[in-house]
């Protein structure tokens, strides 16, 4: 029954994100700031994995192929394929339901543990509108991230591809450009702004509604983290049987 | 002036608030005593209209709060200033920036005048050269300047106060309950402070609501405090023996 009733929580709150719009110079700032802290602030750590990953999927792909009779450019398509099919949109998603999602409960947990909240809602401000709608808006640029993440992962690949030996940067590229269809990249976007809307909105649900002190700001992050998790590899599954079977 | 009627508030099967009535006139500070648990603050919390009741009315200035729509609710609540017992600053903004907050959500002021109105409002809580700290820079006493400033600069007709005074020395703490008293009668604000401070009872307590188990025990002001034979309130607010000797001194010196 908890969890009926978390859910349908979660579905008003979405609602009452849109109603009673904050004033729009107050709001511009809003989105502005998160922008920063969600996007621009994640850009570091996306391009670190996203490098080194596509690195490690070129190596254990070289690695697998012993077989003479399939060529090396086997090497470039499989990395291009891992990447854009599931690494960059996937994996990276979980990732920064780690960075972004335990940012967002914490700072949102903070304030409600702090009064912050109910100062907002005193004045007549529509909390949710004012904390929850500029980070759903500000994550619509996470697929300006994930390509980020496909380019860096391909491009590490190629690098270890090329620098580790394990074939020719011709044969890596000419991999990369190999049965290239564009409803995948789109595939790929469509399941990236869908983890965006995940992303920004399951966070802000445990750190509105979080009860307790500091203790539970710390659990709620956790949890905020398994359950955005939970929730984009569910979806994964569903939007990967829906757009490619 | 705010006038309750009847309230009743209930957590599952607990009644917390068991029907009380009460008026906070204008112009003069309203205290809400009583010990913790006594729901002090579930009934700030109604006056706020963060929390729904089950039963009773609050009417501000005649308009009862909850026969009105919700634009007529958020004129109420763009008048109320309020000043949370954590201060509730805005962490992520210097403590000009929280003073100038709600004018830039409520009013169509210029910048200019935004801070014009700024520096006077910091200058009224004796806070000239703070503007570009940040909330966590400053001490506790600052923190609730700052609240009280952030509360008042926008000219609400009502200021609400959770305990203004807890965590601070008693010398600051009598700085606060001065300001607030002082804004109190400048602006004619009808301020309603909730607290456990028997020094701001004693201080600024033009009208006191005594609540013990979720009714309305006593009611009175800081002069009629002292001869009362209520025996709740007494045992309450003359718990320290500091306090029974000044109650027998008033008595005598009146006698």
């Amino acid at each position: 029954m908890n969890y009926l009733h978390n859910i349908g929580t979660y579905f008003l709150m979405i609602v009452e994100m849109f109603r009673k719009p904050t004033k729009w110079s107050v709001m511009k700032q809003l989105i502005l700031k998160d922008i920063d802290d969600l996007i621009i602030g994640s850009l570091g750590i996306v391009a670190f994995i996203s490098f080194f990953v596509g690195g490690v999927i070129t190596i254990q792909t070289a690695l697998n192929i012993d077989n003479p009779l399939i060529p090396k450019y086997l090497v470039g398509f499989a990395t291009r394929q891992s990447i854009i099919l599931e690494f960059a949109p996937t994996f990276m998603s979980i990732i920064m339901a780690g960075k972004v999602g335990s940012f967002i409960t914490s700072s949102i947990g903070t304030m409600r543990v702090t009064e912050q909240i109910d100062a907002l809602e005193v004045m007549g401000i529509n909390s949710l509108n004012y904390l929850v709608f500029p980070k759903f808006i500000s994550m619509l640029l996470y697929p300006f991230v994930i390509s980020i993440a496909m380019f860096l992962g391909i491009l590490g690949g190629m690098a270890a591809c090329v620098y580790g030996g394990f074939s020719t940067l011709e044969d890596y590229i000419v991999g990369i450009q190999n049965d290239f269809e564009t409803f995948h990249v789109i595939y790929a976007f469509i399941k990236t702004f869908v983890f965006a809307f995940i992303l920004a909105t399951i966070p802000s649900f445990h750190g509105y509604y979080m009860k307790g002190g500091a203790l539970e700001v710390g659990k709620a992050s956790t949890t905020s983290f398994v359950w955005t998790s939970v929730v984009i590899i569910l979806l994964n599954y569903l939007l990967t049987q829906m757009l490619l079977s | 002036m705010i006038e309750v009627n009847n309230l009743h508030k209930s957590f599952g099967d607990t009644e917390v608030l068991k029907g009380i009535s009460t008026s906070f006139e204008k112009g003069k500070t309203n205290l809400i005593i009583g010990q913790s648990g006594s729901g002090k603050t579930v009934f700030l919390k109604c006056l706020l209209g963060l929390f729904d009741y089950e039963e009773g009315t609050i009417a501000y200035d005649g308009k009862v709060f909850s026969q009105l729509s919700e634009d007529e609710k958020r004129n109420i609540r763009a008048e109320i200033g309020m000043v949370f017992q954590g201060s509730a600053l805005f962490d992520s903004m210097t403590i000009a920036q929280n003073v100038m907050f709600p004018l830039q959500m409520f009013t169509k002021q210029s910048k200019s005048e935004m801070e014009e109105r700024v520096d006077f409002v910091l200058k009224r809580v004796n806070l000239d050269n703070a503007h570009k700290k940040m909330p966590s820079e400053a001490s506790g006493g600052m923190q609730k300047r700052v609240a009280i400033a952030r509360a008042i600069v926008n000219n609400p007709k009502y200021l609400f106060c959770d305990e203004p005074n807890s965590g601070l020395d008693p010398k600051t703490a009598i700085v606060i309950d001065n300001l607030i008293q002082e804004i109190t009668d400048e602006y004619q604000i009808t301020t309603v402070i909730n607290s456990h401070d028997m020094n701001s009872v004693m201080e600024i307590g033009e009208k006191i609501v005594f609540l013990k188990n979720g009714l309305k025990a006593w009611e009175g002001s800081n002069k009629t405090i002292f001869k009362t034979d209520n025996g709740v309130v007494t045992d309450f607010v003359y718990s320290s023996n500091l306090f029974k000797k000044v109650r027998k001194m008033y008595l005598d010196e009146n006698s």
